[in-house]
């Protein structure tokens, strides 16, 4: 576990990926095997971190999400709201995942939890997966993480996969302005919709709809700044921490974890695929067509897809720039997590 | 004449040409960074850098002129 835990810190360090999880989930690997140290011992100071900020409370993603919600902007969402469609496509890979973990003998719960890693969101695969199936939370975290920052790696042989030359050369108008009151009333309507369908979902997304107002309204910046900065920065300390602390040896290192692992890349390639397919079926409806490239960016990992979708495009046309647009169904991606969560939480939680 | 505008907002990272310059097509002009991403703006044909209205570190706004190209 050591050797996993400081490769890790190795692959945050060396080549930046995602760094300001992956450096205290190694580090956390690596004390909590640190034999006689005991420190998920009751009482002890990571057990105390844990079973308070998640264990007990599970307070640590919706904290995250805040931040997050204070640091997007969702205007290309709301400049064209059909990217919606392509995050909540972008889903699907999830609950392909669902059940083909049921064929493999997890759990329902277990199951939901390693469905989820499809999203591409580290917060909402840690919330889920600590009020379903908590056994499995260091797993699915890791595997959630690698994969967001191995987006560059995996997604484009998809995307070329599945799009012809000239889809990819698909060039789209830039997004309109949007307006003040139109970020403002933004926050408040999807709180209001989605919440009210899926009350589950609104520790998430109740909050990153609060952290988004808080941006967005103009009169609370010292709100907004502590959100983004030093609040998020905090929590991620310890939910990276709390995480490392999960693994030691005897639950990690068993076969069931590699199964996760392999379950997690399929569902984010499901996932990838099911956004850039949707995509094409829309554009036999649509005069005005989509880039298709920009239906996997619906995979929660932002802005990391919405760049990934940029880069293969330009390879094929130097001259097109979808990054804007890509960010649309990126962001919807999160809402959409958010939201196939909140429907586990609705359905499993016992 | 042909003019080349920013096709998002950002910022200027690096100008990679002066006014005067020959240019040929898809030839990288400068460097537009947006969502801390770095975007090469290229030459939609050949040409010659008549006009440049930016620097680095100038702030671009969707659509605003960069460079005029005879």
């Amino acid at each position: 576990m050591w050797v996993i835990g400081i490769s890790l810190i190795v692959l945050a360090i060396r080549k930046h990926y995602e760094p300001l999880l992956l450096v205290p989930i190694g580090f956390g690997m690596v004390i909590v095997n640190i034999p006689m140290a005991n420190l998920m011992q009751e009482g002890n100071v990571l057990w105390v971190f844990y079973h308070f900020t998640i264990e007990r409370w599970n307070i640590l993603p919706p904290l995250i999400f805040l931040g997050v919600g204070a640091m997007t902007d969702f205007g290309p969402v709301i400049a064209n709201p059909k990217t919606l469609l392509l995050g909540a496509a972008a889903q699907f890979g999830v609950y392909v995942t669902f059940f083909g973990s049921l064929l493999l003998g997890f759990t329902l719960q277990e199951a939901a939890s390693i469905g989820i890693i499809g999203g591409a969101d580290g917060p909402t695969t840690i919330f889920l997966t600590s009020q379903l199936a908590p056994q499995l939370l260091g797993a699915t975290a890791v595997a959630a993480y690698s994969y967001m920052a191995l987006v560059p790696i995996i997604q484009p042989p998809i995307m070329r996969l599945l799009t012809t030359r000239k889809e990819r050369r698909i060039r789209m108008k830039q997004l309109r302005e949007v307006s003040k009151a139109e970020k403002i009333a933004f926050p408040l309507l999807v709180t209001l919709i989605i919440c009210l369908l899926i009350p589950s979902a609104t520790p998430l997304v109740g909050m990153l709809m609060v952290g988004n107002l808080f941006r967005e309204c103009g009169v609370v910046e010292r709100l907004s700044k502590t959100a983004q900065n030093e609040l998020i920065n905090v929590v991620t300390i310890f939910l990276g921490l709390c995480i490392g602390a999960t693994m030691p040896a005897e639950i990690f290192l068993r076969e069931q974890t590699l199964y996760i692992f392999f379950l997690g890349l399929a569902s984010f390639c499901f996932s990838t695929a099911s956004g850039l397919i949707l995509a094409k079926v829309m554009n036999l409806f649509l005069r005005e067509k989509i880039n298709p490239l920009i239906g996997a960016a619906g995979v929660s990992a932002v802005p990391m897809a919405s760049r990934v979708a940029q880069t293969v495009a330009f390879k094929d046309d130097k001259h097109n720039f979808i990054l804007m647009q890509a960010m649309g169904p990126n962001i919807a991606g999160t809402i959409g997590t958010a939201a196939a969560a909140g429907l586990f939480l609705t359905m499993l939680l016992s | 004449m042909t003019t080349i505008v920013a096709p998002m907002p950002g910022t200027i990272l690096e100008v990679l040409i002066r006014i005067g310059d020959e240019v040929v097509e898809d030839q990288e002009l400068l460097i537009l960074e947006a969502m801390k991403m770095e975007n090469p703006i290229c030459a939609p044909c050949d040409g010659r850098i008549r006009e440049l209205t930016v620097r680095e570190k100038d702030t671009v706004k969707t659509d605003q002129v960069l460079i005029v190209l005879d």
